[in-house]
């Protein structure tokens, strides 16, 4: 018995299909890539410039937009000193590194990835958990260098272990927290009333 | 007992060790690749023990927090806990390709020698990175930490050190396939294989520089998890499961093959910009939403095609095969990589409803099934026909010897992850629910949702799956060490004769 293959049952369509698939595929993806990197390199409109956390910063609901956007307003320099860009980039950096090597992203959630044992980091500056934005900066302090002793636990009974963190360490990672609460995250999460926009 | 008792216990042990090691090396059923892909199971099969202990120590924290506060802490059992997982299936699929690379070529593998010492560098490395996990767990904010220590990254935690280990070894196991297909015979399985494990190792090392800025960060490091979990990992079992079905069932190539290349066009159309749908909150362009949901939306389509390849060949085949345990483990792979990757992931990748889901156990819920679904049965599959060509190509029919062992730990962790999922399903509706839609993604809501009733049921069921889960792991390892032995009737001949009727 001879058999037909049509051809679009046949070995090579597919193949030759699976190839232009691919390979266009890959294309669109990096020509994707470059036009987001252009979009998300800090300092543009998306990722803010690091020297934004000289500024006062709170997350609002967009009439426009029909969802909630970071929200820049007037000085604020963190722990009072106000920083160049050079300064600032250097103290994101200390505290995204500390960040990765406390390996904070396996219990807690950054920008919504990582583990869920812990309450998620992208807003952690904006939190009410703080109170008030006046004594913010010296709670989250005195929470990293001594987790156990200042737990927040919520009624969990889940405390975060102390992880060696330095005061140098603790305010970096408050500068890192803070700059990413800029970053414009397309309204994730929703529903979230900054602290201080109670009303 | 006294410590002298240990040392003979220990010294009992190596021994049989080492027994067992010989024994295999002198193996004559077996060639030097697939005595080679025996020395990757075994290491994978441990990995999969560790996953599996590491997995109920962090479950028990979610119960009891307290337990093994400031020894190992839930940030290091978890990350144990996968990176053990992502090993072994590495592992697992690196021994796979090394079994059958002599049958498909038709030459020996050309550079063995390279891939024997590939093999005790990457199990070293990788003895070192989970000996600083557990003993140095972290570093102090500095470049030295992420080198030496862990990296901080999920998934991808392994100190830059290792990540440099893996690409050499990698491009060894590449070289290695590429240069004896090159020797021997080239076929479609070959060169989708090939290619395949181009971009597998090309894509790695997006992961493997550091940035300031988050957003570029999570940027690449979705390019290496997205795009091996849902692109060059499922391609790759594409091949081995276009292999194993032409083993177990005599499926024609021809037929197999042109399956492979529909399920590669299907699995790349989609998966490689339906990495979009991890780009909706990580500051990236809003195009992402349209573009990330649309593709993703179609990442099911070609597993319902292997669903269907698999199970009609195999009732093409009257389901007549050679190899029992092998089978029920591929369908278990067809509905576990369909349900699990396909339906779990669907049901929660469009960014209207992953706003709400998006960091909740929806996540873990998903990762338990497609993890196991996709991958862990594949290598469970390939295991089983390993051991049967190491037993002396034995029978793996009806009527086994202890065939109830088998069939228990099938049974036991395919029940135990499903139990788990559906715990876990149940955790991330309460928190999307909860902690989301009422009150507002805050800490306190995020605790309101944690404390919930709701929440600790899920949690609590879960561990119950999860010991499950753990039994059936057990049993899994015991009859993979003793199935076939004693048993003296060959395998059966699968093929045309076979089918013919």
């Amino acid at each position: 018995m001879t058999e037909q293959v049509p051809r679009w049952a046949s070995e090579t369509f597919w193949k030759k299909t699976a190839i232009w698939v691919t390979g266009g595929s890959f294309v669109l993806l990096v020509i994707l890539t470059f036009d987001s990197m252009s979009q998300i390199t800090a300092g543009g409109s998306r990722v803010q410039a690091y020297s934004v956390i000289n500024k006062d910063v709170s997350y609002r609901f967009d009439k426009a937009k029909q969802r909630y956007q970071p929200v820049i307003g007037g000085d604020a320099p963190l722990f009072g000193k106000l920083l160049s860009e050079e300064e600032a980039e250097k103290l994101v950096d200390h505290g995204k590194k500390t960040v990765q090597a406390k390996n904070c992203m396996n219990c807690h959630t950054i920008l919504g990835n990582g583990a869920y044992y812990a309450p998620d980091l992208t807003k952690a500056w904006l939190d009410q958990g703080w109170g008030a934005k006046a004594s913010r900066e010296e709670l989250m302090i005195n929470f990293l260098l001594d987790p156990e002793k200042n737990a927040r636990t919520f009624g969990s009974n889940r405390k975060m272990p102390n992880l060696d963190i330095t005061k140098p360490e603790a305010e970096a990672i408050v500068a890192f927290l803070k700059w990413m609460s800029t970053i414009d995250t397309n309204g994730f999460p929703h529903n979230f009333t900054a602290i201080g926009e109670e009303d | 007992m006294t410590l002298q008792a240990y040392q003979e216990k220990a010294a009992v042990c190596v021994a049989g060790c080492k027994q067992r090691y010989a024994a295999l090396q002198a193996n004559p059923y077996l060639s030097g690749g697939q005595k080679l892909a025996v020395h990757y199971f075994t290491v994978a099969m441990v990995l999969f023990m560790a996953q599996l202990l590491f997995g109920l120590l962090a479950g028990l924290q979610f119960i009891f927090p307290s337990f093994l506060y400031e020894i190992l802490d839930f940030n290091v059992n978890r990350m144990v806990h996968i990176n053990a997982m992502v090993v072994w299936m590495l592992y697992g699929f690196i021994g796979s390709v090394y079994w059958f690379l002599e049958e498909e070529s038709g030459v020996p593998i050309v550079g063995l020698k390279w891939g024997q010492l590939a093999f005790w560098v990457l199990t070293g490395a990788v003895s070192i990175v989970v000996l600083v996990y557990l003993l140095i767990q972290i570093g102090s904010g500095d470049d030295t930490s992420l080198w030496l220590i862990n990296e901080g990254r999920e998934y991808i935690e392994a100190p830059r050190w290792a990540d440099i280990g893996i690409v050499v070894v990698i491009l060894i196991f590449f070289y290695n396939v590429a240069a004896t297909f090159s020797a021997g015979k080239w076929s479609g399985i070959a060169g989708v294989l090939t290619l395949d494990l181009v971009a597998l190792a090309g894509l790695y090392t997006a992961g493997m520089f550091y940035v300031t800025n988050i957003s570029i960060d999570q940027y690449w490091w979705w390019w290496v998890i997205h795009l091996w979990v849902e692109a060059t990992w499922e391609v790759l079992v594409g091949c081995i499961m276009a292999w194993s079905l032409m083993k177990l069932l005599g499926v024609r190539r021809q037929v197999v093959q042109t399956w492979l290349y529909i399920e590669v066009a299907l699995m790349f159309g989609s998966g490689i910009l339906g990495l979009g749908h991890h780009y909706f909150w990580i500051g990236t362009p809003e195009y992402w939403f349209t573009i990330g949901g649309f593709f993703s939306a179609l990442e099911p389509i070609p597993l319902v095609a292997m669903v269907v390849h698999s199970i009609y060949d195999s009732g093409v085949h009257r389901f007549k095969n050679s190899n029992h345990p092998a089978l029920a483990w591929v369908i278990a792979h067809a509905f576990g990589n369909f349900l699990g990757a396909g339906v779990w992931g669907f049901m929660h990748t469009l960014p209207q409803i992953n706003l709400y889901t998006h960091g909740t156990q929806w996540s873990a819920s998903h990762g338990h099934l497609a993890f196991f679904g996709a991958y862990a049965t594949i290598n469970i599959a390939f295991f089983y026909l390993a051991v049967q060509q190491a037993r002396g190509n034995v029978w793996m029919g009806s009527e086994l010897i202890n065939g109830w062992r088998w069939k228990t730990a099938a049974i036991l962790l395919n029940l135990g992850v499903l139990g788990m999922t559906v715990a876990l399903l149940i955790a991330g509706y309460e928190q999307s629910f909860i902690e989301r839609a009422v009150e507002g993604s805050t800490w306190a809501g995020y605790f309101a949702a944690q404390n919930h009733p709701w929440f600790m049921q899920a949690m609590i069921w879960r561990m119950v799956f999860g010991l499950m889960t753990a039994v059936g792991g057990g049993l899994l390892f015991w009859d993979l060490l003793e199935i076939g032995k004693g048993e003296d009737r060959p395998a059966a001949v699968i093929g045309d004769a076979a089918t013919a009727e």
